[in-house]
């Protein structure tokens, strides 16, 4: 099964992603902030990368942006976490190299939606 | 797939009300002239979770509330807006509004509705004065129209789709587009490669080709749009209805409109979005809120935050352990006596490991001092402004960590202190000048670690206490004789003493002196003691002695006959034998011993806990122990000392009932129970 990287500050909205996507069947690894993302995504390829945009350290656009430039994530699927007011945010995570996004507040089935969208 | 949301909640509640610290600390350490821009930032980021969470987990009023700070806060980061000081209030205003409708959700109960829209009032005024106007509504009310002006069904679409060269290195493929197409009706793909460049030009990470799409079956162009939404900037596309054979559009037919209304309504679009999310939530989660916070009637209880090293130690400890036992039972398998030194070795092992998994399982209970601390800088603040004072207030020791519960309840009584410390102790500014003291008074709260014990200390360099005041008003309220000699300890003790108040003007900040002695109570309560020091002119120091736990006590064990007490160890200054020429009968006050000048009462334990059993009833043929609760001296006649250990305080009052003099049992390691002495108890006892 597919394995995912959920990249949130929040703690809620981290769980709330990362058991919505085990129970089905996902494999999912939890990260706190960009730096904490960027170094799980070197120590192991991820299929999907969900992640949040405003966070401490390093944001969600630096992180996909970076993301970009290594050579297993050239074509991954990434999808940023956006609130419904941040369409230049879309713009800006678009030009970082950013899948697509889910807007916030979104419920698990959505989530699970978008997921299999891009997973297939 | 239906998930349960609510048992998301106790984490978004634990982590909104961390935000919320976080926003008030932040935008108090807002300097006016010169804005920080992390600080800033993590104030938005605060804002922005808590509104991303709470429309998530169907709270819409906190989302909604959330969105107008969170705009006003996004105008300042962006510097589109000034950040003035009247706006920070504001601000603040909102942070309490939301903490209390967070605490109203979480226990259930009703949002104060006329507060909330009196602050949401306010943020909107700042938001209307400069800066961005706000853009959303705006933009959502727009998106409403276009959908509704949505052009009738056809029955197929022509699509064509030529990716730009670099689509493909954002994620997005083109076969995921087709998939979804083809979930809408009937596709038909038709590639073009008149793009594709000769093979030794290629690039092969660029996308060269493009598609003609047909799509056929009862499908609206937004739809089709929606799947291309993310690609949007990424491609040019054109989407035609068909044509029939003559050319024409084909027009959707009358029949068509009750579906087509059906599919507008079921458009993910955010609007819908927003409005069915969360009372669908509503619907599922509510009952299960409603158990949560019945079965959470303690307000102290709930869950704690653990740093994860800290779990690390303790599974490595667990770890430790489990060798070790395996190791034992391989020994004791096929004990001889030849193993014996291999058994003694892993007992003495198990017994480390054991201590060592004891403290780190009561670390778990540690928190940093700084869950207390945090919410005095917004007390200064709200204060000083209030009084007309000028006041610094530094935090010190803000990581010396205590337990659980000594947290919770050490709260009160600090603020309590503190704000004794601002109406009382600190002067007003032209008052300080007079003094030849700074205009600024400062307040130091701080926490330290000494001996067994956490000392926190609130520390003013007001106008400290006035010893011939304290002294007037105790006699005139009736609390000490006239021609009582009080030390100078015992004249600020006064303070603690039920119905006094030295300020010469009530004020609403901290009343009529009802407090100081619950303040007191409840950090005895809490095992503790408080003192205070004061030099007239130059301030005061308040210092409060905790001990680091309730849970565990350091404690020394003595033999009574059969019995066995636990005396804290703390509280023994000294051991000794006594000889007869020390030793002196006063009639009516029982025995006192003379120690280096001093007369100590001699509590003999066998007499007050009626030990029959005991074997030295002669004073000279037993030890006494001196010790120390409360700022009273005793001598415990007792049979013998044993070892020391930590033991595992059990509420003797929760299992049995108060007992004058005990403060506690535990259970030792042969499994009988040991009473803890309540040293200032036992004096009282031992006088009556």
């Amino acid at each position: 099964m597919a394995s995912i990287l959920a990249v949130d500050d929040s703690a809620s909205m981290r769980q709330m992603v990362s058991f919505t996507l085990k129970g089905e069947g996902y494999s999912v690894v939890e990260a706190v902030d960009g730096v904490d993302a960027l170094n799980k995504a070197k120590g192991q390829k991820f299929d999907c990368v969900v992640t949040d945009v405003n966070m401490p350290n390093k944001d969600g656009i630096s992180l996909i942006k970076e993301l970009r430039q290594l050579p297993e994530y050239k074509f991954t699927p990434m999808l940023m976490l956006t609130t419904e007011s941040g369409m230049d945010k879309k713009q800006e995570g678009k030009a970082a190299g950013a899948t697509g996004w889910i807007v916030k507040p979104f419920n698990p089935d959505q989530l699970l939606k978008t997921i299999k969208k891009v997973l297939g | 797939m239906s998930i349960d949301m609510a048992q998301f909640h106790q984490v978004f509640f634990e982590e909104s009300f961390e935000g919320l610290d976080a926003m008030e600390s932040g935008l108090l350490n807002l300097d006016m002239g010169d804005v920080d821009d992390e600080v800033i930032n993590t104030i938005f980021r605060a804002a922005h979770s808590i509104k991303g969470g709470s429309g998530t987990f169907g709270f819409t009023a906190v989302s909604d509330f959330t969105h107008v700070m969170e705009t006003l806060l996004d105008e300042m980061r962006d510097g589109r807006r000034q950040v003035t000081q009247a706006a920070v209030n504001v601000l603040l205003g909102s942070v309490d509004c939301l903490r209390e409708m967070l605490t109203a959700i979480q226990d259930d109960s009703d949002i104060d509705v006329e507060t909330v829209s009196e602050h949401q009032q306010a943020l909107e005024k700042e938001l209307a004065q400069g800066g961005g106007a706000l853009a959303q509504p705006v933009e959502v009310a727009a998106e409403v129209v276009e959908e509704s002006v949505d052009p009738g069904a056809s029955p197929g679409w022509e699509i064509a789709f030529s990716p730009h060269l670099g689509m493909l290195r954002t994620g997005n493929d083109p076969v995921r587009i087709f998939r979804e197409l083809s979930e809408l009706g009937d596709l038909e793909v038709t590639v073009d490669f008149r793009g594709m460049p000769s093979l030794n030009e290629i690039e092969p990470e660029d996308c060269h080709l493009s598609w003609k799409l047909i799509l056929k079956g009862d499908v609206q162009e937004s739809e089709i749009n929606d799947i291309f939404d993310w690609v949007e900037d990424e491609c040019d596309m054109a989407i035609s209805p068909l044509r029939d054979e003559n050319g024409d559009y084909i027009e959707a037919q009358a029949i068509d409109v009750e579906p087509v209304v059906e599919a507008v309504k079921q458009q993910p679009t955010p609007v819908a979005a927003k409005a069915d999310a969360p009372t669908d939530v509503n619907k599922t989660t509510k009952p299960t809120v409603k158990s949560d916070s019945k079965s959470k009637d303690n307000k102290s209880s709930g869950s704690i935050r653990v740093d994860t090293s800290k779990i690390d130690t303790l599974i490595n400890m667990v770890g430790e352990l489990v060798i070790t036992q395996s190791m034992l039972s391989l020994v004791g398998e096929h004990f001889e006596i030849n193993k014996l030194d291999q058994l003694k070795n892993g007992l003495s092992q198990l017994e480390r490991h054991t201590r060592e998994l004891q403290e780190s399982v009561m670390n778990i209970r540690m928190l940093p001092i700084s869950f207390v601390f945090s919410r005095f800088p917004r007390l200064v603040h709200d204060l000083s402004t209030k009084l007309g004072k000028k006041i610094d207030l530094k935090l010190v020791g803000e990581q010396t960590e205590v337990d659980k519960t000594v947290v919770e309840l050490l709260s009160d009584p600090l603020v309590h202190l503190v704000r004794n410390s601002l109406d009382h102790g600190i002067e007003m500014p032209a008052e300080r000048l007079a003094a030849g003291k700074p205009e600024n008074g400062t307040v130091i709260l701080e926490a330290y670690h000494r001996g067994g014990n956490i000392v926190i200390e609130v520390v003013d360099d007001g106008k400290g206490l006035d010893k011939e005041k304290l002294r007037a008003k105790a006699i005139e309220k009736g609390l000490i004789e006239e021609d009582a000699i009080l030390t100078d300890k015992q004249t600020y003790e006064l303070i603690f003493m039920p119905g006094f108040s030295t300020a010469e003007q009530l004020t609403d900040v901290s009343g009529r002196g009802v407090g100081m002695d619950v303040v007191r109570r409840n950090i005895q309560t809490l095992g503790g003691n408080i003192e205070i020091i004061s030099e007239l002119g130059k301030g005061s120091t308040i210092s409060i002695h905790l001990p680091l736990t309730l849970a565990i006590l350091d404690g020394q064990s003595i033999a009574v006959g059969d019995e066995r007490f636990i005396v804290p160890l703390g509280s023994i200054i000294e051991s000794l034998n006594i000889t007869d020429d020390q030793v002196n009968k006063v009639a009516g006050k029982g025995e006192t011993f003379l120690l280096r000048d001093e007369y100590l009462p001699i509590v003999r334990m066998h007499e007050i806990f009626q030990v029959e059993s005991a074997q030295r009833t002669n004073l000279m043929d037993g030890l006494v122990v001196v010790v120390e609760g409360q700022g009273v001296r005793c001598g415990l006649f007792v049979d013998d000392l044993l070892g020391q250990q930590q033991v595992v305080i059990k509420s003797l009052e929760a299992n049995y009932r108060k007992v004058e003099g005990v403060s506690g049992a535990t259970i030792l390691g042969d499994g009988s129970v040991a009473l803890i002495l309540d040293i200032p108890g036992l004096v009282r006892l031992s006088n009556q």
